[in-house]
């Protein structure tokens, strides 16, 4: 048995499938896995991601200690609540973790990092931060409920007092802010409009009823997986990890190479990896043919090398097989994948395959 | 509780096997197998013609999750695939022993005996022990 979250015992009254997530026993299906994608495409449902780790980090020096820790720079951060994606890099550029940054006060920074490599995370994290006289606190006592889909927000609205509903409704893209003991951010991992709240763990339970007599869909980590694949969001472990550097793994977006004074962890290693040139890329794959891209599979192209899908599954939006595949980066438009022997043409495509319920797809 | 309707056969790999008048076999995937695999999206059945051995990987069912072998009941002769499943296999999860089935065999001579396949009691018992 795995660690288990404060909804736990409502997944398993709802009926939900568990599965083992990164040493977690989560739900990674209430009915149908497809029912629960079309859902937050079109109206509303809640995710459990208790599981993933809340890291607050407190003193003078904070902002210092961040703009060293992480290939993103929050000094990007004017605004409390602000929030900002980045990788934590190790110092070979590798990639330890992605993860959010909201910047809430001077002294003040929060960090949501995976459930798989909460660890690892921590005990780095811990080792930098002393130089710096900054405090690392889990926020264990926390879950974390994501409301995803076009009607999220004005139904998870509902769940607060009127002035803290129009303080949630406010929020601009990115932002987050506490509101009682609630901290709400319109932020999310499905390319739909919604919140993720991070909350009181005994609060949890209650807020996932309400949201489901508001009419949002429990859904589960099978959904999560396949809508952020079409939205075009990476995976850790799977789309990128440790043997994997920003710049193959389609996120040199998220590295902030200016001020060029900013000495944060690997970027030695990542200007000697642009001198170079990355030999690799990571791309986006549509398959022409019937069939379903997975993980792992080998992909030919011709002339030019071989490469390998890094996730794959079929998009319910698309009603046809999607996939990310690092690849050679002199790749061209039309690539195959090896399916159980057989060869099947994929044509490369710049995700987001979806967003806002629409196909990006021409 | 899985449906286990009591005129099939069945394997341990969770096929059914239905005999027909003509002396063929029709095969799918159990609706404990439907269930256990979640929403199918793809399915691929053996061309017709092929010469199948018992318990050789003959088709393939993939879930938005996962694709999962689909194993021969019994030795033949491919005489038809479900031509309904490559643009509807959710067929396979809405009537599993229906019109979700996979193929039709030419059983080789002797191949059903042969085959010791399992009643659907027998069968329950398969799914009782693993607790469905």
């Amino acid at each position: 048995m795995g660690r288990q979250t404060p909804l736990f015992g409502l997944h398993q009254e709802l009926g939900a499938r568990i599965v083992d997530f990164g040493g977690w026993d989560m739900p990674v299906q209430y009915g149908s896995q497809i029912g629960e994608h079309h859902a937050v495409r079109r109206a509303a449902g809640v995710f459990d991601v208790s599981h993933m780790c809340v890291i607050d980090l407190k003193g003078e020096r904070t902002r210092a200690f961040l703009q060293q820790l992480l290939a993103n720079d929050v000094a990007k951060l004017k605004t409390p609540g602000k929030a900002l994606y980045s990788c934590l890099l190790n110092e070979s550029g590798g990639i330890l973790d992605d993860l959010i940054a909201y910047y809430l006060s001077d002294t003040f920074y929060r960090l949501v990092v995976n459930a798989g490599t909460r660890d690892k995370d921590l005990a780095w994290i811990t080792q930098y931060a002393q130089a710096f006289g900054v405090t690392v606190s889990e926020r264990a006592d926390l879950a974390m409920l994501a409301v995803q889909g076009p009607d999220a927000r004005a139904k998870a609205a509902q769940l607060l007092s009127g002035a803290d509903a129009a303080a949630a409704l406010a929020l601009d893209v990115f932002v987050g802010r506490a509101l009682g003991s609630w901290f709400v951010a319109r932020t999310g991992y499905t390319g739909e409009d919604g919140f993720e709240i991070m909350m009181p763990a005994q609060d949890a339970v209650a807020a996932w009823r309400s949201l489901n007599s508001l009419g949002v869909a429990s859904c589960g980590l099978g959904a999560r997986d396949t809508l952020r694949l079409e939205a075009g969001m990476n995976l850790y472990g799977n789309d990128m990890d440790e043997a994997t550097h920003p710049y193959e793994s389609a996120l040199a977006w998220t590295v902030a190479l200016e001020p060029r004074g900013r000495a944060f962890i690997g970027r030695p290693a990542l200007e000697a990896i642009i001198a170079a040139g990355s030999p690799r890329k990571l791309v986006g794959l549509l398959l022409e043919d019937r069939g379903v891209l997975r993980g792992h599979q080998k992909v030919l192209i011709a002339g030019v090398g071989e490469g390998e899908i890094t996730s794959g599954t079929f998009s319910p939006t698309l009603e046809r097989s999607i996939a990310f595949a690092r690849v050679p980066v002199a790749t061209g438009a039309a690539v195959q994948v090896d399916i159980r022997g057989k060869l099947l043409n994929a044509r490369v495509v710049k995700p987001p395959f979806v967003r806002f319920g629409r196909s990006l797809i021409t | 509780m899985s449906n286990v309707p009591a005129d099939l056969k069945y394997t341990k790999s969770h096929e059914w096997v239905r005999p027909l008048q003509d002396g063929t076999v029709e095969i799918g995937i159990t609706d404990h197998a439907q269930h256990a695999l979640g929403d199918l999206v793809f399915v691929e059945v053996p061309d017709v013609g092929r010469h199948l051995k018992a318990g050789e990987a003959c088709a393939v069912v993939e879930s938005v999750k996962a694709a999962s072998d689909v194993y021969a009941p019994l030795a033949g002769e491919v005489t038809a695939g479900n031509p309904k499943l490559a643009g509807e296999p959710e067929v396979v999860n809405a009537d599993a022993y229906g019109a979700g089935w996979l193929m039709r065999l030419r059983p080789a001579p002797g191949a059903l005996e042969a085959a010791q396949l399992l009643s659907a009691a027998a069968y329950q018992e398969v799914l009782d022990a693993e607790g469905d």
